[in-house]
C-alpha cells in the first residue's frame, strides 16, 4: 500500500440545495477511511464542480442533492466531464433521489446513487472497488 | 417540596432496595445495555425518586400555568380552553398550487397556514434567474412579485386565518407582499396575523440558506422586528428556530440552548433600536423539533419555556410577562423519518406529536410518512394531520394542563437541560456573542460532530432505527405513490413573471429600486420602502439584487 496515491474524492452540492448533513458526514466518513476528501461547500453550479474536480485532479465526484433538482443539474455536468475530457472520473450520487430516476441517471454516466438510510460503510467500500486506479 | 427526613428516609431505603431486590433481580435478568443514555449525553438511571428532585421549589420552579416561569404551560388552561393551531408546513408549484392545497388543508380541518417557499424565492432569485434554472417549484412555492402572492392567497381571507411564513434573508419582502395582500382584502393591519421566521442568524450554521453575510443578516432581521413591533401589532415577526438546529444534527440539549441565545441576539439587536424589552419581545417566537426521545423532547420544552422566562425577567428586566412567554411551534422531526417501511413514519410522528402536546406547544406540524421521498401527496398530508386531530379528540391527552409535572424523571430531565443551556450560554457569552461564535464556526462544529456522531451509533447499531438497521425487510419495494411537481411549473411562471415585468409601470419600479438602494446605504429600516416597491410590482429578485449590492454576498464557512 505504501506509496500509493490516496483517493482523491470530490464531495459536491449542485445547484441551490443546501441541505449539508448528509453530504458532511459522506465526506467525514470517507476521509476516516483514509481518503482524501474535497467538499466543494453548498450551492455549486455545474460548471464550478467540474472545475474544482480539474484543479483537485479528483479521481471520484460525489454528488449529493435532497432538492429534486437532480434531472435538471446532473446531465450538465456530466456533459462538461466529457467537454474537459475528465472521463475517467468516476461519478456516483447520493441524496433524495425517486428509485424511478435511477435508470435515466445511470444512462448519462452516473455510476451509482445511494439514498437515505445508507450506512456509510457501504459507500467506503463501493469507493474502494469502483474508484478508477490510478499510481 | 419534599420534607427532610422524608427525603433522609426515602434515600435509605432506596439504598436497602439497590442491595437486596435490585442486585437479585439483575443476577437473573441483567439490563440491556451497561448504560442508558438520551441524545442529550445525559445518563438515564433506571428509577427516579423523591430524592432527584429534592431541591425543586413548586413555586419558584414550576409555579401555576399562565405564570412566571411558565413551567406548567403559557395559559391558566391550556387545551381545555383552545387547542394548539394544526399547521401544516405546504407549498409546491406555481401559487396556483399551493393556494389549492391551502384549501385544502383547511377544508380538512387545519388550524393555520404555513408556507413553504421554493429555493430561488428563499435565496432571493427570481423564477426566470439562471440560478433557478430546474428549481422552480420543484420544493415550494414559486413567489417571484406580489401577483403571485395575490394568487396564493386568493379566496382565503387574512383577517380570519393566520399565516407562517419559512423565510430567512428576504422575509421582509414576503411580509411585505403579504402586507399588500392584506391592504387588498381591506383588512386592516392591526388584524395581520401569522409569523415571519426571519430567524437569520440559524441560517448560517443550521439551514445554511444565507444570501447576506452575519451583519446585515441581523440588521434585515431586525427591521422586521423593529417594524412590526411599531405597526403590525398581531405579527409574529420571527420564529427563532431550533428546528433546522436539531435537523441539522445537533442534540436536544444544543437545539435548545443555541435557539435561546439566538434569542438573546436579537433582543440585544433590537434594544439598540431604541425600543423598550416590552414593546417587542411579546411578539417574539420559537420553533423547535420534537424528535425520538419522548421524555427528553417533553423536559426540554418545559425548559425552554422556564428559562425563557427566566432570561427575560432577569437579564433583560422585562416587566410584561407576555415578554416572558415562550410561544412556540413544533415540528416532528423529519430527519427521523426513514425511506425504508414508509408508513412506520406515521408511529414515529405520533409519538413527537404527543411529546409536543404534552409539551404544551402552542402549535404544531406533523410530517407525513412520505418525508424521506417527496413533498407529502394529499393523502399523506391527511394522515399526519389526521394524526394531531386523534391525539386532540380521541386520546384525552388534551384534557388537563402539563399532565406529567411532578413525575420525578420528567422534572429532573428538565432541571438539567436548564442548567446544561446555560452552562452553553454562558460560553457563548464568553465567546463574544452569537456573531462571534458563528464567525469562529463554534455551532458550526458543534452541529457537524453530533451529527456524525449520530450516523456512527446507528452504523455501530448502538442505536437502533427499525427498518433502517434492524427488522428490515429484503429487496423492499416503495409502497406508496410520490408526488411529482409538474414540470410545466418553470415555464408557466416564467412566462407569467416575464409579462408582469412588460407590463408594469416600469420608471416608477426603477424610482423605487433607486429609493431602495440610498435606504440601504444610509441603513434605515428598509420596511417602509420593500413595501411600496412590491406594490409597485418590483419584484423579489430586483429587490434582493440590490440589497446584494449593497450588502455583498455571504461566503460560506466550510466546516466539515
Ligand atoms: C434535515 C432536513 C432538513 C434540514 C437541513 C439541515 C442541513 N443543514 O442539512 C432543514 C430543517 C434545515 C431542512 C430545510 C429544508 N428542507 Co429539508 N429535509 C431534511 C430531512 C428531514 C433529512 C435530511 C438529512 O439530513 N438526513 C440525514 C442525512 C445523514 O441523510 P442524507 O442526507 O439522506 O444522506 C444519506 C444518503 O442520502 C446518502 N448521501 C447523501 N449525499 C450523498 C452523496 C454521495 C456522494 C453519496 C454516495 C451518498 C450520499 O448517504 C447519507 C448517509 O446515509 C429530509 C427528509 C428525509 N428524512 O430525508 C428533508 C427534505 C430533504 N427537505 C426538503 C425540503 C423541501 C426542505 C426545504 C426546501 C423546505 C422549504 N421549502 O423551506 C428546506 C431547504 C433547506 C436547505 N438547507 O436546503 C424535502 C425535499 C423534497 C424533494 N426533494 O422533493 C425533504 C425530502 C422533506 C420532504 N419530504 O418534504 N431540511
Amino acid at each position: 500500500m505504501q506509496g500509493e496515491r490516496k483517493i482523491r474524492v470530490l464531495i459536491a452540492k449542485p445547484g441551490l440545495d443546501s441541505h449539508d448533513r448528509g453530504a458532511k458526514v459522506v465526506a467525514r466518513a470517507l476521509r476516516d477511511a483514509g481518503m482524501e476528501v474535497i467538499y466543494t461547500g453548498l450551492r455549486q453550479t455545474p460548471e464550478q464542480i467540474v472545475e474544482t474536480a480539474l484543479q483537485e485532479d479528483v479521481d471520484v465526484i460525489g454528488l449529493s442533492i435532497l432538492s429534486g433538482a437532480h434531472m435538471a443539474l446532473f446531465p450538465r455536468i456530466m456533459e462538461l466531464l466529457k467537454e474537459k475530457g475528465l472521463t475517467d472520473v468516476m461519478v456516483f450520487a447520493g441524496g433524495i433521489i425517486p428509485e424511478e430516476d435511477v435508470p435515466e441517471l445511470k444512462r448519462i454516466g452516473i455510476k451509482e446513487v445511494f439514498g437515505p438510510g445508507t450506512p456509510t460503510e457501504n459507500i467506503i467500500k463501493y469507493v474502494l472497488e469502483n474508484a478508477p486506479k490510478r499510481s | 417540596m419534599f420534607d427532610r427526613q422524608k427525603i433522609e428516609e426515602i434515600a435509605k431505603e432506596k439504598k436497602r432496595w439497590e442491595q437486596t431486590t435490585l442486585t437479585n433481580w439483575v443476577k437473573q435478568c441483567p439490563e440491556r445495555r451497561k448504560e442508558f443514555r438520551n441524545h442529550s449525553g445525559i445518563t438515564i438511571k433506571g428509577l427516579y425518586t423523591p430524592e432527584d428532585i429534592k431541591n425543586l421549589d413548586y413555586m419558584r420552579d414550576l409555579g401555576f400555568p399562565g405564570e412566571y416561569p411558565f413551567t406548567r404551560g403559557l395559559h391558566a388552561t391550556m387545551y381545555r380552553g383552545r387547542l394548539w393551531t394544526m399547521r401544516m408546513f405546504a407549498g409546491f408549484g406555481t401559487a396556483e398550487d399551493t393556494n389549492k392545497r391551502f384549501k385544502y388543508l383547511l377544508s380538512e380541518g387545519e388550524t393555520g397556514l404555513s408556507t413553504a417557499f421554493d429555493y430561488p424565492t428563499i435565496m432571493g432569485y427570481d423564477s426566470d434567474h439562471p440560478m433557478a434554472k430546474g428549481e422552480v417549484g420543484v420544493c415550494g412555492v414559486a413567489i417571484s412579485s406580489l401577483q403571485d402572492m395575490e394568487i396564493l392567497f386568493d379566496g382565503i381571507p387574512l383577517d380570519k386565518v393566520t399565516t407562517s411564513m419559512t423565510i430567512n434573508g428576504p422575509a421582509s419582502i414576503l411580509l411585505a407582499m403579504y402586507v399588500a395582500v392584506g391592504d387588498k382584502q381591506g383588512v386592516p393591519r392591526e388584524k395581520l396575523g401569522g409569523t415571519t421566521q426571519n430567524d437569520n442568524l440559524k441560517e448560517f450554521f443550521a439551514q445554511k440558506l444565507c444570501i447576506f453575510p452575519p451583519k446585515p443578516s441581523l440588521k434585515l432581521s431586525t427591521d422586521v422586528i423593529e417594524y412590526c413591533a411599531r405597526h403590525l401589532p398581531k405579527w409574529n415577526p420571527i420564529s427563532i428556530s431550533g428546528y433546522h438546529i436539531r435537523e441539522a444534527g445537533a442534540t436536544a440539549l444544543q437545539e435548545l440552548a443555541f435557539t435561546l441565545y439566538d434569542g438573546i441576539a436579537y433582543v440585544e439587536e433590537t434594544l439598540k433600536r431604541g425600543l423598550k424589552v416590552d414593546e417587542f419581545a411579546p411578539r417574539l417566537s420559537f420553533f423547535f423539533a420534537s424528535h425520538n426521545d419522548f421524555f427528553e423532547e417533553i423536559a426540554k420544552f418545559r425548559a425552554a419555556r422556564r428559562l425563557w422566562a427566566r432570561i427575560m425577567k432577569e437579564r433583560f428586566h422585562a416587566k410584561n410577562p407576555r415578554s416572558m412567554w415562550m410561544r412556540m411551534h413544533v415540528q416532528t422531526s423529519g430527519c427521523t423519518l426513514t425511506a425504508q417501511q414508509p408508513l412506520n413514519n406515521i408511529v414515529r410522528t405520533t409519538i413527537q406529536a404527543l411529546a409536543a402536546v404534552l409539551g404544551g406547544t402552542q402549535s404544531l406540524h406533523t410530517n407525513s410518512f412520505d418525508e424521506a421521498l417527496c413533498l407529502p401527496t394529499e393523502e399523506s398530508v391527511r394522515v399526519a394531520l389526521r394524526t394531531q386531530q386523534i391525539i386532540a379528540y380521541e386520546s384525552g391527552a388534551a384534557n388537563t394542563v402539563d399532565p406529567l409535572a411532578g413525575a420525578y424523571y420528567i422534572e429532573d430531565l428538565t432541571n438539567k437541560m436548564e442548567e446544561k443551556a446555560m452552562e452553553y450560554i454562558q460560553k457563548i457569552d464568553d465567546m463574544g456573542g452569537a456573531i462571534a461564535a458563528i464567525e469562529k464556526g463554534f455551532f458550526q462544529k458543534e452541529i457537524a460532530d453530533s451529527a456524525y456522531r449520530y450516523q456512527r451509533e446507528i452504523e455501530a447499531k448502538d442505536r437502533i432505527i427499525v427498518g433502517v438497521n434492524d427488522y428490515t425487510i429484503e429487496d423492499e419495494e416503495c409502497p406508496v405513490k410520490l408526488l411529482r411537481v409538474d414540470p410545466n411549473v418553470e415555464k408557466k411562471q416564467v412566462e407569467r413573471l416575464q409579462k408582469l415585468k412588460r407590463e408594469r409601470d416600469s420608471r416608477k419600479v426603477k424610482e423605487v429600486l433607486e429609493k431602495l438602494h440610498y435606504a440601504a446605504e444610509k441603513d434605515e429600516n428598509l420596511m417602509p420602502t420593500i413595501i411600496e416597491a412590491v406594490k409597485a410590482y418590483v419584484t423579489l429578485g430586483e429587490i434582493t439584487e440590490v440589497l446584494r449590492k449593497v450588502y455583498g454576498e455571504y461566503k460560506e464557512l466550510i466546516i466539515i
